[in-house]
């Protein structure tokens, strides 16, 4: 009961920021809301026991993207410009994607039925056996770094290869900037 | 005579604590929420806190921008590195169980499962952190102040 009484105050409290996003002008407002939203994502998440993901969707979410935002906001207008027509069209592709969604949400299973199969595959065997393979209590930590370590090793390649990406896209500028000034003198 | 002393008084004094929950989140992710990807966003949330309130130029002398760079990669060896070791000591690639004196075939090794796994996550940290506070490095150093540093 008072689960419910949560998830429907957490929800609505989204609902209200995504429109305060969307209707503010302010840039510096959006990054705001945006940390907001974040951190009421993490709490979501809580509710829902999955705490490490709580975890990271505060620090990453809430923490570090609020932070590169008002970085990229420093270097920009700090004021969303007025829309030249109504987005009428977008607003219509919105709309019938959401129904969409809702609509295929109806066939779903309750939250954390038993008897499905997503709670019937691998879950329950990793459950039994990560205690007494492994010794670890957290069975995040072992599926993560032990069962599945090779996607882990992925998964790291991944945050490097998007670092140096973003790395190459913002430095590569700073460098024409330096040949330019010498070219000047 | 500078109005923010109770902010940059503050911030050092918490700085320290930061760190050492990241390194609690880091060395206690076997028991609890938690791991090598979130300590090391603690991490660089530390350096980014440091930044925003000193300023850039100073965080860069702690913390070179050279060193940084160097993480990223360092993260992605040291991770892969756990699995050619365990490859040389005659497992699968990062199969942990090898990596303790008392390996056994047929046994569980839950000393050496744990050793995997933390230094599997060191090199989580190392890469995640090195890529957060490159990314922000980058942004904080681009813009209006830029000509500064030249």
């Amino acid at each position: 009961m008072s689960e419910a009484l949560i998830n429907t105050v957490l929800l609505s409290l989204l609902a209200c920021i995504t429109i305060g996003i969307v209707r503010t002008r302010n840039l510096f407002g959006v990054v705001v809301l945006s940390g907001i939203y974040s951190l009421l994502i993490a709490s979501v998440m809580m509710v829902l026991d999955a705490v490490d993901v709580a975890m990271t969707e505060a620090s990453v979410g809430a923490g570090m993207s609020t932070v590169l935002l008002l970085g990229t906001l420093y270097l920009t207008k700090g004021h969303e410009m007025k829309a030249f027509k109504p987005p009428l069209l977008p607003l219509f592709v919105a709309i019938g994607v959401g129904a969409m969604l809702v609509y295929g949400t109806i066939d779903l299973p309750p939250f954390g039925a038993a008897d499905q199969p997503v709670n019937q595959h691998v879950g329950p065997d990793y459950l039994a056996r990560s205690k007494p393979e492994t010794g670890i209590p957290n069975v995040v930590t072992s599926v993560l770094a032990s069962y599945r370590g090779f996607d882990t090793l992925g998964e790291t390649t991944v945050v490097f290869t998007a670092g140096i990406g973003i790395l190459m896209l913002l430095r590569r500028r700073r460098k024409k900037d330096d040949t330019l000034r010498e070219g000047e003198k | 005579m500078r109005l923010d002393a109770i902010l940059r008084i503050v911030t050092k004094m918490l700085i320290p604590f930061m760190l050492i929950f990241a390194l609690y989140v880091h060395f206690h992710g076997d028991f609890s929420p938690g791991g090598g990807f979130q300590a090391g966003v603690v991490i660089a949330a530390a350096v980014v806190f440091h930044a925003l309130v000193f300023g850039l130029y100073p965080t860069q002398k702690i913390v070179p921008p050279r060193l940084v760079t160097l993480m990223m990669p360092a993260g992605v060896i040291i991770y892969a590195g756990v699995g050619f070791l365990t490859l040389y000591l005659g497992e699968n690639f990062l199969d942990y169980d090898v990596l303790s004196h008392n390996h056994h075939p047929e046994k569980p090794n839950y000393h050496a499962q744990e050793r995997g796994v933390l230094w599997v996550e060191v090199g989580v940290l190392t890469t995640v952190a090195g890529t957060m506070i490159s990314i922000f490095y980058a942004f904080a150093g681009r813009g209006k102040g830029e000509d500064k540093t030249k």
